[in-house]
């Protein structure tokens, strides 16, 4: 027998007294009582095979998402833990990949493309076109100005050290690649990633 | 869900449980304390799967964070430099060395709950069949007497919602046959899970290790004064079990706890009511000046509050 | 990493020295826990501190910062004085009985060939072993040859003994003479050491000669291309390793290529030079194969533009008019202001480039700064005003900032390459926050504007631009999968054997680098990366992780550069005739019923060159060994010396007290501002070293609450010695300052660090974490690098941000 009554109920009834205390310590209690104290919260998200960002370990992570990937539901990470499958961490994860739902969630996320002006003290929200354009014409204006075909010896050298480029350890190979190609054939030499440091 | 029929405890409560189904593993946890390195991925890991998120704090000098348990943080790592024995081979040039012990700490789930027994509110603190002790925040009043109860001081009153908690060994994981998310995260092996008899097992051999490495006093960590616990340690130095900070050589629930066990506690608390039994309670084991303020046990402005200042003028 | 991390298992003792294994990677720190409770290893670390690693060692010794060269040179002495040595690995896999050329020299801690002026070697052409009229290096395999390589080492090292090495490193005698006598066990042919290291070896000014004498230890015990053994570099970000691999550093090219000099014009001596035969008969020398994968590259980029008759677009390619334009010499030239524009695509240089206040104002020069970041990192708010922690007059800078957002690991398809040289392939588990795009479109979208400007007005030497081969089916955005399938590489026609029989059709994807071609009849953008995604499919999404020989290798697992090899030089796990040095440490071995090689790992050799044809197992190598001695890969010496770091709270090289030349790294790299900005050990007495926390991922994590719940706020590390001279306790607060700037944090107070005896006197240790910023949740803080010297490593310009000088005062 299971007596329907909510918490609050249950604090009302506590408040009449004795009886209702002595019923509920002979096993009315409400029905969250009876239940676990949290419901598994895993049960039909959809599961993500995914890398760790962080170290080099590679660790394997399975990344939870909200909804089951159906075109109406707006996939939202919520909760990230280890593969057990993974050879090398085989389920574990540090304290910073055990955190990484924090990061994939931050506050600090970046959302929108955004310009500071010379000698402003704030950020201005703008298009991806209007930035991706600016940075077209900066590229192009810099190096059409100080491109160098030749050095002073005569030789071909064909390189443009006025603009410099950092790439990202933490992107994938294939960002990675594709920035090497564009980058190197716009001729930039001052050119690295975390490797160096 | 955890089958009702599979809670084999209940705070406050005279009905006794059904044990006809009773037969399933008995659970535990070994921290094997050799092989911790304090990396906190138990910490994070548990904050994170239980949907805690504890404020950020300062820096005290040490590597200690949060510098407790609370009510959000159900496992801290605690930090001990000691000079122990020097057990690295043979340099004759060492006797002592130093050790940097780290204890993860929390609930033991003890096969005798002192927190289960002092509580006064039915059903706010339940022990499932598999020896998991567990809080249900829902019929907490917050009353703290179940920290008084615990040998290990380790539940904590949340100063949001005035309620009680501490790790639950991830009893929502096990029930799907999970292992608790410490445990999966835990990276150097350093806690495991499976059947107290597996561990047992395991923590035999472990020690068995570290005795041929030189720590002779190597031991394992289940301390018989509370039934046996279902968290047990493998400790080097089991003989001085303070030595991580400050672990309880030999904890046992309160006798005065011991003393409202059984039928008395129902039936006092029947006649005073649970908030006079609770004050009460809190009167004769921590004295009349400790006595919590109504807003300590219930928090501000909402009914609860109004409900204790009744319940207190009719007792 | 040589080995990778599973393999650590296999050790039979585990040496964490220059990197704090437990704490920057503790999952990977997983199978050194495994391998002392199922193999009985033994851990031995050896720090400035006591650290997480030590908590689980069996031994711990602290060393001075920046000292290691002198322990594991004196080591290498202590061995060979014991003649503790793997002696059939040694003459047989090592170039130990090479004899080096007559004018090779070493004089007061110089090396021959030294340019004081310039601060280089600018002549090393005695650096290098002598060869016969054949061409091929002499030798003598008796190793009495006073001119031979492993005399000649026995000779450098002499000098390293162990009341030298105990005075250098601040080590009591006992404490080294234990772990000496440890490691030297492991020189019987079936015992393994591991080495794990990480930047306590490379963030110093003489860092890769660190690295180099760890290596050399390595052959002596006959360690490399075994199981449990190699020298392993636990490497930081996820994918450092993958973008190290397809080059993109200032004079890389893709797979371990290098850009020519501007002295390079001619592309047959380009590729002549790089081409290297071997110098001992018979050997591999796999390098001679560079013109197939340079070649194959070019078709990559420039497709039917790259042509034999235009030398394959040789000169399209950016030479490099100064030795280097590593970021070091590129924010020298900022602070110059000779940089326009600069692009940071996750990278925030602010918190991450020594000397903060260089960067801050180098930054504040630029026309245009781009980023490109998940988070809101600190470089992108330089200009901002953040009090303390960032006291900048917004209105005087007049950078033009654009910042974008982009996806993270969990928003993106991809492969990442970890430090055991695996390519693991991931999935986009949900869309970006807001706006948020991967890199790959950002950057696809970005050439396309370009090009378009450079179609539409023209401009300077746009040969490149227009013809980059861009057969993507979304121009603005190539999918991962593309470009994978693009750094893998295909056929452009049909390939044929001698017979002429297709072995591969045209459009097809190559199955490794041995299919490439020199006459542009392949194209692959990253040769190592060869056979990642073949014909076969995705070979980097592989998920099989069975272990059939036991020893930890799952070759279905993700797949490995090069050729799926998981141990490098793996050949070197058997001895001369092709059998296991140990049944033990069985991992690939000679079948002569199948007539090639065998075993747990893919051989990291010609699979059917047989042992009697006594081919060596380091097949990258021209003398097919392991090398003792560098010849002229090091700027730096071929032999590695002690050097103190140019910050040193001592006074003179110990080795060489009497020669200044010798004090610091003779080659180090350094600018004159920046010399100029060293401090002096009186106005600042105390090393200090820079580091990272388990709890932290250097600047990321402290915009993630979990993490910075665990660790909020910014401290320093002291000995209790140290605190008492401060005045201070745990939990006050200090003020650390170097010569260049200064931080406050709380001091933690700890018996894990000691004053160490150096010398005469005692030198204490200040021990600085780097989390903390002026953005994200953790508690605000000074970024670390306000102290840290501009002085980078010789070889790789990594600067020595663990080993410089401080002050610290009650704050």
């Amino acid at each position: 027998m299971t007596v329907n009554v909510t918490r609050r109920q249950f604090f009302k009834l506590g408040a009449a007294g004795v009886a209702s205390s002595s019923m509920a310590m002979m096993g009315f209690a409400p029905e969250s009582a009876e239940a676990s104290v949290r419901q598994f919260k895993l049960t039909h998200a959809k599961e993500t095979r995914n890398n760790c960002t962080y170290c080099s370990v590679g660790c394997g992570v399975l990344i939870y998402s909200h909804g089951d990937g159906s075109k109406n539901a707006r996939q939202e990470v919520f909760h990230i833990e280890g593969d057990p499958d993974h050879p090398v961490s085989r389920g574990s994860l540090c304290p910073k990949g055990s955190g990484l739902l924090d990061f994939v969630r931050s506050e600090g996320r970046l959302e929108y493309p955004q310009v500071r002006a010379p000698g402003s003290s704030e950020w201005k929200r703008v298009s991806w076109d209007e930035a991706l354009n600016k940075i077209a014409r900066y590229i192009k204006d810099d190096r059409d100005a100080n491109f160098v075909e030749r050095d002073e010896k005569g030789g071909t050298v064909n390189h443009w050290t006025t603009t410099g480029f950092l790439a990202a350890s933490g992107s994938s190979n294939e960002a990675g690649y594709i920035t090497h190609k564009v980058v190197r054939n716009l001729g930039m030499v001052a050119f690295d990633n975390q490797a160096r440091v | 869900m955890i089958n009702s029929q599979n809670i084999v405890a209940r705070s406050a409560t005279t009905l006794p449980a059904p044990h006809a189904r009773d037969n399933v593993v008995e659970v535990a946890k070994l921290i094997d304390v050799s092989k911790c390195i304090g990396c906190k991925a138990c910490q994070v890991a548990c904050m994170e799967w239980n949907d805690l998120r504890d404020d950020v704090g300062e820096c005290h000098g040490v590597y200690d964070n949060p510098m407790d348990l609370t009510a959000e943080s159900w496992t801290v790592m605690r930090f001990n430099e000691v000079e122990t024995d020097f057990v690295g081979g043979d340099d004759v040039s060492r006797e002592k060395e130093l050790s940097w012990l780290i204890r993860k700490d929390g609930c033991m789930h003890c096969a005798e709950p002192g927190c289960l027994e002092a509580c006064p509110a039915p059903g706010a603190i339940v022990q499932y069949a598999n020896g998991i002790v567990d809080f249900d925040s829902n019929n907490c009043i917050g009353c703290g007497y179940c920290i008084t109860g615990c040998p290990f001081n380790i539940p904590r009153i949340s100063e949001k919602d005035s309620k009680s908690y501490k790790c639950t060994l991830c009893s929502d994981r096990v029930n799907v046959g999970l292992e608790p998310a410490c445990v999966k995260a835990c990276p150097t092996n350093c806690i495991e899970f499976g059947s107290k008899k597996d561990m047992l097992a395991r923590a035999d051999k472990r020690v068995n290790d570290l005795k041929e490495r030189g720590y002779e006093h190597a031991g394992i960590y289940d301390p018989a004064g509370v039934g046996g616990t279902h968290v047990m340690y493998v400790l080097h130095h089991s003989d001085e079990p303070g030595l991580y900070s400050g672990l309880a050589k030999d904890p046992r629930i309160s006798p005065v706890v011991g003393a409202w066990k059984g039928i008395t506690k129902p039936i006092m608390s029947a006649i005073l009511g649970i908030t006079a039994f609770a004050g009460f309670f809190h009167y004769i084991t921590k004295g009349p000046k400790e006595e919590p303020t109504d807003e300590e046990v219930f928090g501000e402005g909402d009914d609860h509050h109004r409900v204790s200042r009744e319940e207190e003028h009719r007792s | 990493m040589t080995n990778h991390w599973v393999d650590i298992r296999n050790a039979n003792l585990i040496l964490s020295m220059g990197g704090n294994s437990a704490e920057a990677h503790p999952v990977g720190f997983r199978w050194v826990t495994e391998a002392i409770e199922h193999n009985k290893a033994k851990l031995i670390c050896i720090d400035p501190r006591y650290t997480r690693t030590c908590a689980v060692a069996d031994y711990k010794a602290f060393i001075r910062t920046g000292t290691d060269i002198t322990f594991l040179g004196g080591l290498i002495h202590y061995l060979i004085t014991t003649d503790q040595v793997q002696h059939e690995y040694v003459l047989n896999y090592t170039d130990a009985s090479l004899i080096v050329h007559d004018d090779y020299g070493f004089e007061d801690g110089i090396f021959t060939g030294y340019n004081p002026d310039k601060h280089t070697y600018d002549d090393k052409s005695s650096w290098m072993y002598k060869l016969g009229d054949d061409g091929f290096a002499l030798r003598d395999e008796s190793l009495k040859d006073p001119r031979c390589v492993y005399q000649l080492m026995r000779e450098h090292y002499s000098r390293y003994d162990i009341d030298t090495v105990s005075s250098i490193c601040g080590m009591p005698r006992e404490h080294i003479e234990h772990i000496w006598a440890e490691i030297g066990k492991m020189a019987v042919p079936h015992k393994t050491m591991t080495m794990l290291y990480a930047l306590g070896w490379t963030q110093h000014s003489i860092g890769s000669q660190i690295i180099r004498t760890a290596a050399m230890v390595q052959l002596l015990l006959g360690n490399m291309g075994m199981p449990g053994g190699g020298v392993n570099a636990l490497r930081g970000h996820s994918n450092i390793q993958g973008l190290t691999d397809l080059g993109l550093l200032s004079q890389l090219l893709p797979g371990y290529m290098t850009l020519a000099n501007a002295a390079e014009q001619d592309y047959p001596a380009y590729i002549k030079k790089r081409a290297k035969q071997p110098i001992l008969e018979g050997e591999v020398s796999y390098w001679k194969n560079y013109e197939k994968f340079h070649v194959s590259l070019m078709k990559s980029w420039f497709g039917n533009a790259a042509t034999e008759e235009n030398n394959w677009c040789f000169d399209w390619l950016p030479k490099l008019s100064r030795p280097l334009y590593d970021v070091l010499d590129t924010f020298d030239r900022m602070y110059k202001g000779e940089i326009n524009g600069y692009f940071c695509q996750g990278f925030n240089p602010l918190a991450s480039f020594p000397n903060r206040q260089k960067v801050t104002e180098g930054l504040s020069k630029l026309k245009y700064l781009v980023v490109m970041d998940p988070l809101n990192t600190e470089t992108s708010e330089f200009w901002k005003n953040y009090g303390e922690y960032n006291d900048v007059d917004s209105s005087q800078i007049q950078t033009e900032v654009i910042r974008l957002p982009t996806t993270c690991f969990a928003e993106d398809d991809g492969s990442i390459v970890n430090s055991a040289r695996w390519l693991q392939w991931h999935w986009a588990a949900a869309p970006g926050p807001g706006e948020a795009r991967p890199d790959t479109r950002i950057m696809g979208d970005l050439f396309i504007r370009i090009r378009e400007l450079y179609r539409q007005e023209g401009g300077v030497f746009p040969d490149p631009i227009l013809n980059l081969d861009w057969d993507y089916n979304i121009p603005e955005a190539p999918s991962s999968e593309e470009l994978a399938q693009e750094y893998n590489g295909r056929a452009l026609v049909d390939l044929t054997d001698d017979n002429g029989n297709v072995t591969r059709k045209a459009g097809e994807l190559l199955s490794s680098f041995s299919e490439m071609t020199a006459d542009g009849r392949t194209a692959s953008g990253c040769w190592i990366f060869s056979g990642a995604w073949t014909q076969d499919g995705n070979q980097m999404a592989r998920r099989d992780n069975s272990d059939p020989y036991g020893t930890g290798n799952t070759l279905g697992w993700a797949w490995a550069w090069p050729a799926n090899r998981r141990v490098l030089y793996n050949r070197a796990s058997a001895d001369t005739q092709g059998r296991p040095w140990g049944k033990e440490k069985a991992f690939v071995w000679w079948s002569s019923e199948q007539g090639r090689w065998i075993g747990a790992d893919v051989p990291d050799f010609p699979l059917t060159s047989e042992p009697s044809k006594g081919v060596s197992p380091f097949i990258m190598q021209t003398t097919g060994g392991g090398n003792f001695f560098a010849g002229q890969s090091m700027v730096d010496g071929p032999f590695p010396e002690h050097y103190e770091p140019y910050e040193s709270p001592i006074d003179n090289n110990p080795l060489h007290p009497n020669n200044p030349l010798a004090r610091n790294n003779p080659a180090g790299r350094i600018f004159d501002k920046d010399r100029a900005d060293l401090g002096s050990r009186e106005e600042f007495p105390h090393a200090a070293t820079t580091y990272r926390l388990t709890e932290h991922f250097h600047y990321w994590t402290k915009h993630a609450r979990l993490n910075a719940v665990v660790q909020p706020e910014q401290f320093v590390e002291i000995s209790h010695q140290l605190a008492e001279e401060v005045g201070v306790v745990a939990g006050d607060w200090v003020k650390v300052s170097s010569n260049r700037g200064f931080i406050k944090a709380v001091a933690v107070v700890t018996k894990r660090l000691q004053p160490l005896r150096i010398g005469d006197r005692d030198v204490h240790h200040v021990g600085i974490p780097i989390h903390w910023g002026f953005t994200g949740v953790a508690k605000k803080g000074y970024l670390a690098n306000a102290l840290t010297p501009v002085v980078g490593d010789a070889n790789t310009q990594t600067p020595e941000y663990k080993s410089f000088i401080v002050k610290v005062e009650k704050a």
